[in-house]
């Protein structure tokens, strides 16, 4: 691996679902601390892209490399373990545990420890989990189950279950989606302080163009599952055809 | 109440139990099967944590004391051997079976489950010159550490072995559920998706599981086959793994301590209701758990701890009152 070689990189991913194409030779490369934004409108592939990333889903055709190693027929368990981490969505946590016990499951998760003998609550490495939740602004919530808390701090807490893991890439789909527009910009901003301090690229799917120009170092628009232009998000956000296609429909 | 006051009812029911044989010996066998199916009742309690529900559990009671009326019958008949041997064989084939059954959830775990068992009941019931068919073998008294006992030495041995092991496990499987291993079976029922993003194999996990479960089950098994010196095919019936969910849910589904109490209060209802009412003890064992279901989801441990939490919350407003007065004052 040389020093330039990107962190992830897709190329020639095609997938179809019945008649819909999802992923048309799309190829993609995300640099070590380089956030890529992915933007474009609903159904243009955006989250297919994370889920073959991932192992989720297989392409029909083309490869994923991450780190240089051909990730493209693992499963999403083989790819949490090489490095990758997601966040969804829809945050998917443990709803009987609390914020706090989800991290420790990640975390005996990322250690392996089998010991039926040791209490999940004596973890060594427990203290990380708590500082992990303080840095994405939910230490007041920590010992709450994740059923009684709002949307946005599931979001929160189902990034640091992925941040837990040490991965070197996170995928998010939509991180401040449900989540007021007022605090949109706050947890963008406890996410990338975050990401600087885990040392973790990220590649998230946004629709809000504020929080793409602020956040993201690059930006790929997505349409009709092809990356249609890339570039800055300078470039990209003043460009006619994005206005147009993209940001247009988003206003609309 | 504190959690130390919570331990006391239990732990006085445990000096209770250790001293059935002086105090009540007319308890002790009823005791005895009580604590046996308490054992078992542990496997089922693994798999509920992770919201799976076996309706065939008796499998790997019966293939236990099958194991044990054979080995009993051979000179290899001390009965460390015959419990060990029991556990071996159920751990083993719930390895077996669970590799088929741990791919599925809900229903179809637990109709899989019982298909397994019944099929297993029905070589219990037509291989008859090997396994003595619907009469069953004798398990003939076992030696211990190569004496031979008598009958009354022996129950009372049997008793505090049964005892024993019904604390053993229990402790061990309250250890278990709270490690991060054990965890992984509630998160079974609430998120398997983010397992599979944490790197974690649900099905594997389910699996070790279920090995657990049936080595708990083949436990109680053996050892209520050497309680009753004889097992028949009515061991691996779906009516003995239906009994064994209908104790884990009346104990408190889940709940280690419930296990217990509900094989407890099931064998003494149970003995007690057709007794006294011959016909119809069914009846009465099915209203007590429609009750439970309707008003006391958590079981008989459920009401426990919501009795201890009323009377903390007393205590503390007891404790709190005399200085909202000197406030006042």
């Amino acid at each position: 691996m040389t020093p330039d070689a990107p962190l992830l990189e897709a190329r020639g991913l095609q997938i179809r679902f019945g008649g819909v194409v999802a992923a048309d030779d799309v190829d993609v490369a995300v640099h070590e601390g380089r956030n890529l934004a992915i933007i474009g409108p609903n159904g243009a592939g955006k989250t297919t892209f994370l889920n073959i990333c991932t192992g989720w889903l297989k392409p029909a055709r083309g490869t994923v490399h991450f780190r240089g190693r051909d990730i493209t027929k693992l499963g999403p368990r083989r790819i949490t373990r090489a490095g990758i981490a997601r966040a969804f969505q829809h945050p998917q946590l443990f709803t009987e545990h609390t914020a706090y016990e989800n991290m420790l499951i990640a975390l005996s998760a990322r250690t392996g420890r089998q010991s039926p003998f040791l209490a999940m609550r004596a973890l060594p490495e427990r203290d990380e989990m708590r500082h992990l939740l303080d840095m994405m602004g939910c230490g007041d919530v920590a010992d709450r189950p994740v059923v009684e808390l709002s949307e946005g701090q599931r979001k929160l807490v189902d990034i640091a279950v992925a941040l837990a893991l040490r991965p070197a890439l996170l995928l998010m789909d939509e991180p401040t989606s449900g989540v007021a527009s007022s605090e949109k910009f706050e947890i963008m901003e406890i996410l990338k302080r975050a990401l600087a301090e885990a040392e973790v690229t990220s590649v998230f799917v946004e629709h809000d163009m504020g929080i793409v120009e602020s956040f993201a170092d690059e930006v790929a628009v997505w349409s009709a599952g092809r990356v249609q232009m890339r570039g800055t998000p300078a470039e990209i956000l003043s460009h006619p055809d994005v206005i147009r296609d993209v940001i247009g429909e988003e206003a609309a | 109440m504190t959690v130390r006051a919570r331990l006391v009812l239990p732990l006085l029911a445990v000096v209770a139990l250790a001293l059935v044989p002086p105090l009540a010996p007319s308890l002790q066998i009823l005791m005895t099967l009580a604590l046996c199916k308490g054992i078992a009742v542990l496997g089922v309690t693994v798999l509920l944590r992770a919201g799976q529900v076996s309706f065939g559990h008796a499998l790997f009671f019966a293939v236990a004391a099958y194991a044990g009326a054979f080995l009993a019958a051979t000179r290899f008949d001390d009965l460390a051997l015959l419990v060990v041997a029991g556990a071996l064989v159920g751990a083993l084939t719930g390895l077996l079976v669970g590799l088929f059954v741990a791919r599925y959830r809900g229903i179809f775990f637990g109709m899989l489950n019982l298909a397994f068992s019944m099929i297993f009941w029905s070589i219990l019931e037509k291989f008859y010159h090997l396994t003595g068919g619907a009469d069953g073998l004798r398990l003939p008294r076992p030696s211990v550490f190569g004496m031979q006992m008598g009958r009354g030495p022996f129950e009372d041995l049997l008793y505090y072995v049964v005892l024993a092991l019904a604390l053993a496990t229990g402790w061990f499987v309250l250890r278990f559920l709270r490690s991060p291993v054990g965890q992984l079976y509630q998160c079974i029922k609430t998120n398997e998706t983010r397992l599979e993003y944490l790197g974690v194999s649900p099905r594997l996990t389910l699996l070790k599981g279920y090995v657990l479960s049936a080595a708990l089950c083949a436990v109680g098994g053996v050892l209520m086959a050497v309680a009753q010196g004889i097992v028949t095919p009515e061991y691996a019936y779906w009516v003995r793994s239906g009994e064994m969910v209908f104790i884990a849910v009346l104990g408190g589904a889940g709940s280690v301590p419930g296990a217990f109490a509900g094989a407890i209060a099931y064998e003494v209802v149970r003995s007690y209701a057709s007794a006294f009412a011959a016909d119809v003890w069914q009846l009465v064992l099915g209203a007590f758990l429609l009750a439970i279901i309707l008003f006391a989801p958590g079981g008989l441990v459920g009401i426990y701890d919501g009795l201890a939490d009323r009377l903390g919350r007393r205590r503390g407003r007891a404790a709190a009152e005399p200085a909202k007065r000197e406030r006042r004052a």
